[in-house]
Formats: structure tokens, C-alpha cells, sequence
């Protein structure tokens, strides 16, 4: 297999008191979909703020490209949650991409050809092309988020690290942003990390699942992570893992740690799309 | 050196007398207290050190308000200018000139804010904290400081007469630091403001960043408090930037027009008020507040008009992969 793009060694994570994950393996290999999963406040997050060298690992190691993280590192594409651009924002959707082209350089942009090109590139790689010229506090959610990943691709990354890109997204968009992620990632050979509470819009598309519960972490594909058996381990509880039509559903139980995190539910049920909500009303989302 | 000292004495008397032989109707008495375009030509020639003064501020206003537009910062900029006026204030009493108090108010001032309010709602707050404090202090100091009020009231409403030469050669060294410090950090500074989580991600030293630009903000209030005064400064470093935002969004557009509408509300306003009797602050003021007002009703007109700039393409809808 090609040489990993990112890897961790018994890498161990934890603040005070508490340890987030502990003995840690990961290789993330060229053009590999890896989905993050886990509770709320399993380390999640965490885990992308050690790769882009933000937090220290409290033990173990993690390299990048063969080499120790650092902060800040320009072959790392980032996709944070889908968040409203407020109207003081002098930026057009083309604007938002070329932040990720260069936007870390001294100085004012400097208007070329060759920048010019290579924007309209990522704009049409993501279909955003025709509203390029339009102020992004005035996009949807949706169209906002394509061009986040736009931006992220921007700079030729060789890891895409993907903080909920799809949270507060309806189903439609969900779906067109992770095509668009997978589709990238295929071509030009990206590895991905994407942290998600819901692993259901990726499920067809991911290679390997990192599941955090509990202090300790499965890695494996979904069909070998995503088990009755295998969560109802790593929690230390019993839980349910049910396949329909598609879907995975991750049922805990009252003595399940954050079985049921207010919070995820409400961020999903606030946002989806209503023409689907017969699928989804009565569906729990992963641990 | 001391021709701008002679030059606001010669102007004091210019209006006075000016003042003096108004005709009889209330009205032309207001009128030429408003507008007195007597030997304008030699008050323009007289008061050139401060057009151009006016001029440069306009200039740092209309850029440093762009990106107090995008981190949200209106209400900072408001807490920093009390700051400023205390400062200057004490500078006055204690003898060590308005200018350095100023500055050095405005600069303690924006670095407390920059980093005790990291986050939009303790910024706010500590803001508002600082602010009455500021006043207060600066009240203080003009209540024991002997000399003439209309100085006192200079501080917080403007008066462009009040800058002498020495301090106009503080404002445009102060001026060019801004300028020179925000074109340096522009494109970074930028990305920070819209986008932290990705500029950080990206190695945009974000935190750092944000101290440079409370420092930069900081040197912009304590100049324009000479001219506009503490109370009125938002005028000219937040009114033309939240009115560019109004008509554009684009990188480029945005900080010309807020620079010419910034530099228009300036020295149009000191040449208005020249021969009146009256602060120059309010001609400023209005300016900018017309301008905001006009790029507002425009505006609303694209919108209602559906102009929204999109492009309707046939290819959308179909994937292009990037790169080969």
C-alpha cells in the first residue's frame, strides 16, 4: 500500500483529569475516507486540532507527510461546520476560495491571470461557478459550504481534515457536499478525515470508521466497526446497532454514556430538510 | 513651525468678526454661522496643513473601518474612543500634550479590549465596562484643568482649529504607521477576520494578528479624536466602510469607495465649516451620514430589482473535476 499521508502512533490525548483516547494507531492512506465518530466530547474535534498542530498530544506520536505535525501546514485543507457569513463580510464566493489559495501571505492580493484561473478552477470543481461574483452573506447555507470545500481544495492538500462540513445542511445538500468531497478525493488522491455524528450520508461512501467512546477507540469499516456487539463493548453498555433500508441506526440505552446529547438532536432536527422527515423522525442518530 | 498657530488665531479672529456683522434676521444670522464663504480663498490657503490632515484621516478611516466592519468591532472602536478622550484630557492637565495622551489612552484602552474580549460577547462587555470609566476619567480631568473650555470641548466634539503644527506632524506619522501596518497585514488579516478557524488552520497567526490590528485601531481612534473628537469618531471609522458594504462586496470595491467616502466626509466637511463659527464636526458628520444613507436607498433598489449577481449557466449541475 502507497506510504500513509498522515500517522499516529500510540498516540494519547487528554486534558487534566480526563483522557480523551489513549494507544491511538492511524494511518490515513492516499485517497482514503476515514469517518470520526463518536460522542459528544469524545475527542473528536481534538483530534483534528492535533493533526493541524494546534494541541499537543499528551503522549505518542503523529506525522504528516513523514514528518511531525506543525501549525499551520499548507497541504492540509480544513472544512469547519456550515456557519452564516454576517453582512460585514466584503467577500465574494470567488473571494472566499482564493483565501484558501493564498490567503495566509503578506501583503494585498495582487490581481493575475494565472489566480484568476485558478479560482474559476476550483469554483467549477465544486459547481459554484455561477455564483462566483455574488457576496457570500447572501448564499445559502448549501452554496456556502460548497465553497468551503472549494477553498480547502484550493491549495492541492494532500489531507482533507472535515469538522460536521454537514451539519445544519438539508439532505439534498448533504449529499451534493460529500459527493463533492469523494469525487476530489478519488481524483487527486486526498486522504480524508471527517468527523461526523451521523454517519449515514457518508455510509456508501467511506473506506474506514473511527469510532471514540469511552476513553478507547474501533477502527475498522463500517461493517466491522458498526456492530451491536462491538459498541456495546466500547461503551461498556449494551447498544443497538440496526441496519434499514440503507441506514444505520444506533440505538443506547439509558446507562450508555451521552446515549442521547440533547444537543446533537437538536442541531439535526432544527435544520432538516421537512420533505424528508418521515424518514428521519424517528431515527437516532449514532452515539 | 508656528504658521498653523497663527494661522487658527487669524481664523478665530476671521469668524469672530465674521460673526459680528450679521445682518439682522434670525435667519441669515444662522446661515452665515452655518456657511461664510468671505475671503475663502485665504482660509483655505491658511488652513491647507489641516485639509490635508483631514484628507490623511480620511484615508485611515476608510481602510482600518473596513476590517472593523468584518470583526464586528463597531462598539470597540466607540469603548476606545472614551479611552482616548481620557487620555487626552489627562495629557492636557498635566502638560504633556493631547496627542501623546491621547495616544497612549487609546492604545491601553484597545489592548485591554484586544485581549480580554478575544470573543464577540466579553468584548462587548468590557467595552461598556471601559467606557463610562473612560468618560468619567476624562470628565475629571477637564473639571480640574484651568485653562479655556472651549479647548475641553474640543476634545469630545472636534475642532480642527485646535491642531497646531507640531500635532499635525503627529497625525500624519501616526497616519503612515496605519497605512503601512494594514497594507503589510491586509490579505492575512482579512482571512483571520472572516474565517479564524480556517486562517488558523491555514498558519494565519490569528491571535497575533489581532493584537497588531487592536494596536493599529488603537493609533487610528487616538488620531481621529484630534479632529472629530471622542464622540464622533465612529463617523469617519465606521459610517464609509458600513456604507461600501452597502453597495459592493468586493475586496477591491469595498475599500476605495470606504476611503472616498471617509476622505469626501472629511474635507468636505472642514471646507464647509471654514468660514462658519460652528465645530467642523457636524458638516463631517452629516457627510458621512448622507453618504450612508444614499448607498442604504440603493441598496434597496437592486434588491427590489432581483439584482443579485448571479450568472445562470447552462454547465451547473454538471461536475468538473479539478485539476487533471
Amino acid at each position: 500500500m502507497d506510504t500513509p499521508v498522515l500517522s499516529l502512533r500510540d498516540a494519547t490525548l487528554g486534558f487534566a483529569e480526563r483522557t480523551l483516547w489513549s494507544g491511538l494507531d492511524l494511518d490515513v492512506h492516499p485517497g482514503e475516507f476515514i469517518a470520526v465518530l463518536g460522542a459528544n466530547g469524545s475527542g473528536k474535534t481534538s483530534l483534528l486540532k492535533v493533526i493541524l498542530g494546534q494541541n499537543n498530544l499528551s503522549g505518542g506520536d503523529v506525522s504528516f507527510l513523514g514528518a511531525p505535525v506543525t501549525r499551520g501546514n499548507r497541504r492540509i485543507g480544513y472544512i469547519p461546520q456550515q456557519k452564516l457569513a454576517d453582512e460585514g463580510t466584503p467577500l465574494r464566493a470567488r473571494d472566499l476560495v482564493a483565501l484558501g489559495l493564498d490567503g495566509h501571505r503578506w501583503g494585498i492580493p495582487l490581481p493575475s491571470k494565472k489566480r484568476r484561473a485558478k479560482v474559476d478552477g476550483v469554483l467549477a470543481a465544486v459547481e459554484a461557478s455561477e455564483y462566483a461574483r455574488v457576496p457570500i452573506s447572501t448564499l445559502s447555507g448549501g452554496e456556502q459550504q460548497r465553497l468551503r470545500v472549494g477553498q480547502a481544495l484550493a491549495d492541492n492538500p494532500r489531507l482533507l481534515l472535515c469538522d460536521e462540513p454537514l451539519l445544519s445542511l438539508d439532505l439534498a445538500h448533504q449529499r451534493a457536499v460529500s459527493e463533492l468531497i469523494d469525487r476530489n478525493r478519488r481524483t487527486r488522491k486526498i486522504g480524508v478525515l471527517f468527523v461526523t455524528h451521523d454517519i449515514n450520508p457518508v455510509l456508501d461512501l467511506v473506506d474506514r470508521v473511527l469510532y471514540l467512546a469511552g476513553g478507547t477507540f474501533r477502527i475498522g469499516t463500517p461493517d466491522e466497526v458498526l456492530r451491536s456487539d462491538v459498541l456495546s463493548e466500547l461503551y461498556g453498555s449494551p447498544v443497538d446497532v440496526i441496519r434499514t433500508r440503507g441506514r444505520i441506526v444506533v440505538v443506547g440505552t439509558a446507562e450508555a454514556p451521552q446515549a442521547h446529547p440533547d444537543g446533537l438532536h437538536a442541531a439535526h432536527d432544527e435544520h432538516h430538510d421537512p420533505g424528508h422527515a418521515d424518514e428521519y423522525v424517528h431515527e437516532v442518530k449514532p452515539l | 513651525m508656528s504658521s498653523a498657530v497663527i494661522s487658527s488665531a487669524v481664523l478665530s479672529t476671521a469668524v469672530m468678526t465674521g460673526a459680528g456683522h450679521v445682518g439682522s434676521a434670525v435667519s441669515d444670522d444662522l446661515w452665515s454661522q452655518l456657511f461664510n464663504f468671505d475671503n475663502y480663498g485665504e482660509l483655505v490657503a491658511l488652513l491647507i496643513n489641516s485639509i490635508l490632515a483631514g484628507a490623511v484621516l480620511g484615508l485611515v478611516g476608510g481602510l482600518i473601518g473596513v476590517f472593523v466592519m468584518s470583526r464586528d468591532m463597531a462598539f470597540a472602536v466607540h469603548g476606545i474612543s472614551e479611552l482616548s478622550f481620557a487620555g487626552a484630557s489627562a495629557g492636557l492637565l498635566l502638560g504633556v500634550g493631547v496627542v501623546q495622551g491621547s495616544l497612549v489612552g487609546s492604545l491601553i484602552a484597545a489592548l485591554v479590549i484586544g485581549i480580554l474580549g478575544s470573543r464577540a460577547r466579553d468584548r462587548n462587555s468590557i467595552t461598556a465596562v471601559l467606557m463610562p470609566f473612560g468618560l468619567g476619567l476624562g470628565i475629571l480631568c477637564l473639571a480640574l484643568y484651568p485653562g479655556r473650555s472651549s479647548n475641553k470641548f474640543g476634545l469630545l466634539t472636534g475642532q480642527i482649529v485646535a491642531v497646531d503644527n507640531p500635532q499635525l506632524g503627529w497625525l500624519v506619522v501616526i497616519a503612515v504607521i496605519v497605512i503601512a501596518g494594514l497594507l503589510v497585514v491586509w490579505r492575512p488579516m482579512m482571512f483571520s477576520s472572516v474565517d479564524a478557524d480556517v486562517a488558523a488552520a491555514r498558519g494565519v497567526p490569528v491571535r497575533g494578528l489581532s493584537i497588531v490590528f487592536m494596536l493599529l485601531l488603537g493609533l487610528s481612534v487616538a488620531v481621529s479624536v484630534q479632529i472629530v473628537g471622542a464622540l464622533l469618531v465612529l463617523s469617519i471609522l465606521v459610517t464609509p466602510a458600513a456604507a461600501a458594504l452597502r453597495v459592493s462586496s468586493s475586496p477591491v470595491v469595498v475599500p476605495v469607495l470606504s476611503v472616498v467616502f471617509a476622505m469626501v466626509s472629511m474635507v468636505g466637511g472642514i471646507m464647509l465649516a471654514l468660514g462658519g463659527s460652528i465645530p467642523i464636526s457636524p458638516y463631517i458628520t452629516t457627510i458621512s451620514f448622507t453618504i450612508y444613507v444614499v448607498c442604504r436607498v440603493i441598496a434597496a433598489v437592486r434588491t427590489r430589482r432581483g439584482i443579485s449577481g448571479r450568472t445562470p449557466t447552462e454547465l451547473a449541475g454538471h461536475a468538473a473535476i479539478l485539476g487533471s
